[in-house]
């Protein structure tokens, strides 16, 4: 694969030097069967050394889980080898599923069939609350 | 349908409206005796509170209307390995409101989402207890007529009681209010406590002498401070005695502070304190049942 031609797909730019294969792991890539190119190091004018993921298919990924892990990633969508559309994140108001509790004493960690649902507390400092306890998780940047 | 999970589910206006019916109950008991003839209020309580347990079912009996339950996990189907939310579930198939207590955080919550009928939170852990927050509310407005411009003193554990945060969290929300913290260095008030206090401007001030706090206070709240609490026994005996309320602390007090504890005390206030007309805990406990019997009232839409 010509990794500077991604035909359609979606190309995750400006991702923290370091951090590519946390976003791997959490938007579950290892589970795609398409072709997928992770750079690391990149040179970068604005944040000197950059990350890069290229997805070289138009798959739906969970905006809200890109934004929590960090919001200042850009989501380049690539149609017919043509940029259609530059998505900015922010940070979710709400995470379904996509962290989880760690309070011990939270009902969240004995019944495991429960949503793990957390809301955004204070967007400054990218914390989030659990909806059950009230336990605080920061953002990862 | 409307639960009461945390305190801040309710606005100020809706506080003011619970006091203000729970007042007009204790004018008037007979006006309100039958208004919830016929509802039945499940006391699902995971954990055993039997004085909780017990406001709860006299405010729904002062209701007319009927109880069921019980008070503990062993004596439910949890002890069988059923989750809350089924729980829950099974229970308002029969109940037309439920007060709910459970040892974990979150508790009722969990439950509050797949839920039939309105879910009051009884306690969840060291979390959340808003229907005290609720009877603290009703017993200063009580006793002050009003609940702006004066100063409280919270003293004791500040550090891990909730009934304390909740409390202060939601007296935040009127005006002219000064707090003072009065606690050992090792249970002060969380720092998020004092920081959303700061946000808000509030001024509050932190102190380790409940004497030199004493004479400014318009309203002393006592808490529990518990053994289980400090890292050694030695810490504990030489702290133990500094906050407890005797009556040679009180002669520098106003002669119209009130005295708050949300019981059961140990001994941070002596027996010796209960005739002083200040003391105003036990009315506290009595208020307890007339602010239920407003929030029963609330949820189930009832009218008198
Ligand atoms: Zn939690």
């Amino acid at each position: 694969m010509n990794i500077d031609s991604v035909q359609n797909g979606i190309v995750l730019d400006h991702i923290k030097a370091g951090a590519c294969m946390q976003i791997y792991k959490y938007l579950k890539l290892d589970q795609l069967d398409c072709q997928v190119a992770i750079i690391k190091n990149a040179k970068s004018s604005k944040m000197g050394k950059k990350d890069i993921i290229k997805i070289d298919s138009p798959i739906d990924i969970d905006l809200d889980v890109l934004g929590y892990i960090d919001p200042d990633i850009t989501v380049d969508i690539i149609k017919d080898g043509h940029l259609v559309e530059k998505k900015h994140l922010a940070l979710p108001q709400k995470l379904v599923n996509v962290i989880h509790c760690k309070n011990p004493r939270c009902i969240t960690t004995d019944e495991k069939q429960l949503d793990a649902i957390f809301l955004l507390s204070d967007p400054e400092k990218r914390t989030y609350r659990c909806a059950y306890c009230e336990a605080e998780r920061k953002s990862h940047r | 349908m409307r639960h009461l999970i945390d305190i801040t589910d309710l606005s100020v206006e809706e506080i003011d409206e619970l006091i203000a019916t729970a007042e007009d109950i204790i004018e008037n008991p007979v006006k309100y005796q039958d208004v919830a003839a016929h509802k039945q209020l499940a006391t699902l309580f995971f954990e055993p509170s039997t004085r909780t347990r017990l406001s709860f079912e006299s405010a729904m009996l002062g209701l007319g209307g009927s109880v069921l339950g019980f008070s503990s996990a062993a004596s439910s189907s949890t002890a069988k390995g059923e989750t809350v939310t089924d729980t829950v579930r099974t229970v308002s198939c029969y109940a037309d409101i439920i007060a709910m207590r459970h040892p974990k955080e979150g508790a009722p919550f969990a439950a509050s989402q797949r839920s039939q009928v309105p879910i009051i939170n009884a306690g969840d852990g060291g979390h959340n207890h808003p229907t005290q927050t609720l009877t603290d509310l009703l017993t200063i407005h009580r006793e002050r007529g009003s609940l702006n411009d004066f100063t409280i003193g919270f003293c004791g554990d500040l550090k891990f009681g909730r009934t304390v945060h909740s409390l202060v969290n939601a007296l935040s929300r009127y005006t002219g209010i000064h707090f003072i913290f009065i606690s050992p260095e090792e249970l002060k008030m969380p720092n998020y406590i004092n920081e959303s206090l700061q946000k808000k401007g509030l001024p509050y001030e932190e102190t380790e002498s409940l004497e030199e706090a004493m004479p400014k206070l318009d309203v002393l709240y006592m808490t529990r401070v518990q053994k289980e609490r400090f890292f050694n026994e030695a810490d504990y005996i030489r702290l133990k005695d500094t906050y407890v309320l005797d009556p040679a602390k009180l002669t520098t007090a106003k002669k119209d502070m009130c005295i708050l504890h949300p019981l059961p005390r140990v001994n941070e206030i002596a027996v010796s304190v209960d005739d002083d007309p200040r003391a105003r805990y036990f009315e506290q406990v009595r208020n307890g049942k007339f602010i239920r019997m407003a929030l029963i009232m609330k949820l189930l839409d009832l009218k008198a």
